[in-house]
């Protein structure tokens, strides 16, 4: 392990060169990961594959079976059954998937909102860039739970309306990280030229931004798919996020609390899912040098 | 962060340049209030234009039970509250409000929302203090302490320590004190407000997050400054141990440690909002999240405002602090 983790920064080599053949892209990225990291993607490998799988092997999260109720873990039931006699695992997996799907959809909205609208703001300037840095400067003041809570607020809970206002959150950080960065390089000598060529848009887009931004706007995903989850999974707890026959992390952690001494194992289990998820996009990162 | 602060002061320059720097922060974080304002104020309208159903039904249900909602009753708040004028006339009517600062009564008691606004403040207020206090007190101990052998015992544990915070949300962490603390050792009351202990918790519950946070940042910035010239010619001239902490490593790192504090504000306010839930705190993020589950307008903008503006608040002062205690930018200014 001592010789791969000698290699200073993961930004180094990987990022470079744009763009090198995918076999060996995947080798570069590989060799500059330390353990930390090979360990934080095989976790979420994990998680993803729980989330995806989970549902077609547990299908019925809502089938109820009182009699059954807070019944110990068995070989068909892994987690044993809840306060309802809900199959925990079924819930677990519903759960799983719902929180990384919506986080996905959210950064994704996000990023592409954040970058189409930093790119265009650098690029045009007059005011587009004065309206949207306006807007900007006001939304970095108000916190993302503060934004959606409002949001909630709108339609009891839904699932659209977090979505939204998850997105709406986020967006801003891509925007002024985008629109800082690629002002200076719309700015340097390469795109000059590029321009003097007449190699348009596209060209300059793909050869000259999206290299340089791409890294960035990487590990700003990884944040923002766990700070999604989590906030998600926070307005579930606090009771004003998704109701309550939905499998979701936070609500799962609320109604299994009140049985924490006869069943510590259905609050346990969506505790750990979130602690894991987020310890695993967060040891995605690189290893900054002190 | 290559020239040191506090050698620099010599030559000071005309009072009105030395003010410059302070209006151009003022008048940033001043506009920034305007627009945190009428963003906040417009989706609070928005969302009471779109709400599914008869928001005065809703109202009805807070005013009087559940059992008590008629259709009478519902005409009655509709026609109190003045919910039946066009959309419009409502948001200017709306902005005009707050601008005078007239946050209206609550949809539900029908109090006053200034003042219970008032008491939500301070108690988030005391809350946000006792957690910054906290935090800033022990973060910094255990990063100075960390950044004095770099990959020692206390870096590493600091570091894995700034890693769990990350890991386990603030809500989790508060359930765990409470587990701890208040059902096996019975020692903390678990909720509540007034009586003596009941702040701990959840102070204690915001601190752990927010002094990871500034352990590691506090620990780079340390560690950096230990590394650099003018610590190494202070060392080289004679000085003491502790008179090189103190006269320059304390103020250097504090201007780092000071702007990173606003960056903080964020993380504060959100944490303000989910830890008070938990524990029952009666601040502004208890008083927000009741509010969104009443659909209570007038409280969910009035409480939404106060804690974007105390973000907003909290930047201004660190903005001013940085100023005060970082004379860089001041002398730029002068010599331009």
């Amino acid at each position: 392990m001592t010789s791969l983790s000698a290699i200073p920064t993961a930004t180094g080599p990987a990022t470079a060169h744009p763009s090198p053949a995918p076999g060996r892209r995947w080798r570069t990225w590989h060799s500059t990961r330390s353990l930390g990291q090979r360990l934080a993607l095989a976790l979420l490998a994990l998680l993803a594959a729980f989330a995806l799988a989970g549902p077609l092997v547990w299908p019925d999260h809502a089938v109820q079976d009182l009699s059954r109720f807070l019944e110990t873990p068995s070989l068909a039931e892994p987690l044993g059954r809840d306060h309802l006699g809900r199959s925990v695992i079924a819930r677990l997996a519903h759960a799983t998937q719902l929180s990384l799907l919506l986080a996905l959809l959210c950064v994704a909205t996000a990023l592409t909102a954040g970058a189409v609208a930093g790119i265009a703001a650098a690029w045009r300037g007059g005011w587009l860039d004065v309206a949207l840095r306006g807007l900007s400067e006001a939304l970095i003041a108000i916190p993302a739970l503060l934004i959606v809570l409002i949001f909630s607020a709108l339609a009891d809970g839904a699932l659209w309306t977090l979505y939204l206002g998850l997105a709406l959150a986020q967006w801003v950080e891509y925007f002024r990280l985008v629109h800082a960065r690629s002002a200076l390089v719309l700015a340097g000598p390469a795109v000059e030229a590029a321009g003097l060529l007449g190699l348009g848009t596209v060209h300059i887009v793909r050869r000259h931004l999206w290299p340089e931004l791409r890294p960035l706007l990487a590990t700003m995903a990884a944040f923002g798919i766990g700070s999604s989850v989590l906030a998600l999974s926070t307005l579930g707890f606090v009771g004003v996020g998704l109701k309550p026959p939905t499998p979701e992390l936070g609500l799962m952690i609320t109604e299994a609390f009140p049985f924490y001494s006869e069943a510590p194992w259905m609050s346990l289990a969506p505790v750990l899912v979130l602690a894991a998820t987020l310890a695993g996009l967060l040891g995605l990162r690189s290893k900054e040098t002190p | 962060m290559g020239t040191e602060v506090s050698a620099q002061l010599d030559a000071a320059p005309p009072v009105k340049a030395r003010l410059a720097p302070l209006a151009a922060v003022l008048r940033r974080r001043a506009l920034q209030a305007v627009g945190v304002v009428l963003l906040v104020s417009t989706a609070c309208f928005a969302i009471v234009q779109s709400l599914p159903g008869d928001i005065a039904f809703r109202i009805a249900a807070g005013r009087y039970g559940y059992d008590a909602v008629t259709a009478s009753s519902a005409a009655a708040v509709r026609a109190d509250l003045g919910l039946d004028q066009p959309a419009w006339q409502q948001l200017f009517g709306w902005w005009a409000d707050v601008a005078r600062l007239d946050l209206g009564k609550s949809l539900v008691t029908n109090a006053d929302v200034g003042d219970e606004l008032g008491l939500s403040l301070a108690a988030s207020l005391q809350l946000a203090a006792a957690a910054l206090l906290l935090a800033c007190a022990f973060g910094t101990a255990a990063g100075a302490f960390a950044a004095r052998h770099p990959g020692g015992l206390v870096d590493r544990a600091t570091d894995a320590g700034v890693t769990l915070a990350r890991a386990f949300p603030p809500f989790l962490l508060g359930l765990a004190l409470i587990l701890v603390f208040s059902v096996h050792l019975g020692v903390l009351p678990a909720a509540g407000h007034g009586d003596g202990g009941s702040i701990i918790l959840p102070a204690l519950t915001l601190a752990i997050g927010l002094a990871a946070l500034f352990a590691r940042v506090s620990r780079d910035t340390i560690a950096g400054i230990l590394a650099s010239d003018y610590v190494g010619f202070a060392r080289t001239k004679g000085l003491s141990a502790r008179l090189v902490y103190l006269r320059h490593v304390l103020r250097n790192a504090g201007v780092t440690l000071i702007a990173y504090l606003g960056v903080q504000a964020l993380i504060l306010i959100e944490g303000v909002v989910v830890i008070e839930s938990l524990f029952g705190w009666p601040g502004l993020g208890h008083a927000l999240v009741h509010a969104v589950f009443w659909r209570d307008l007038p409280m969910i903008q009035a409480s939404a405002l106060a804690l974007a503006l105390l973000v907003v608040a909290i930047n201004t002062a660190a903005d001013l602090a940085g100023l005060a205690a970082d004379p860089r930018p001041r002398n730029r200014k002068a010599f331009q």
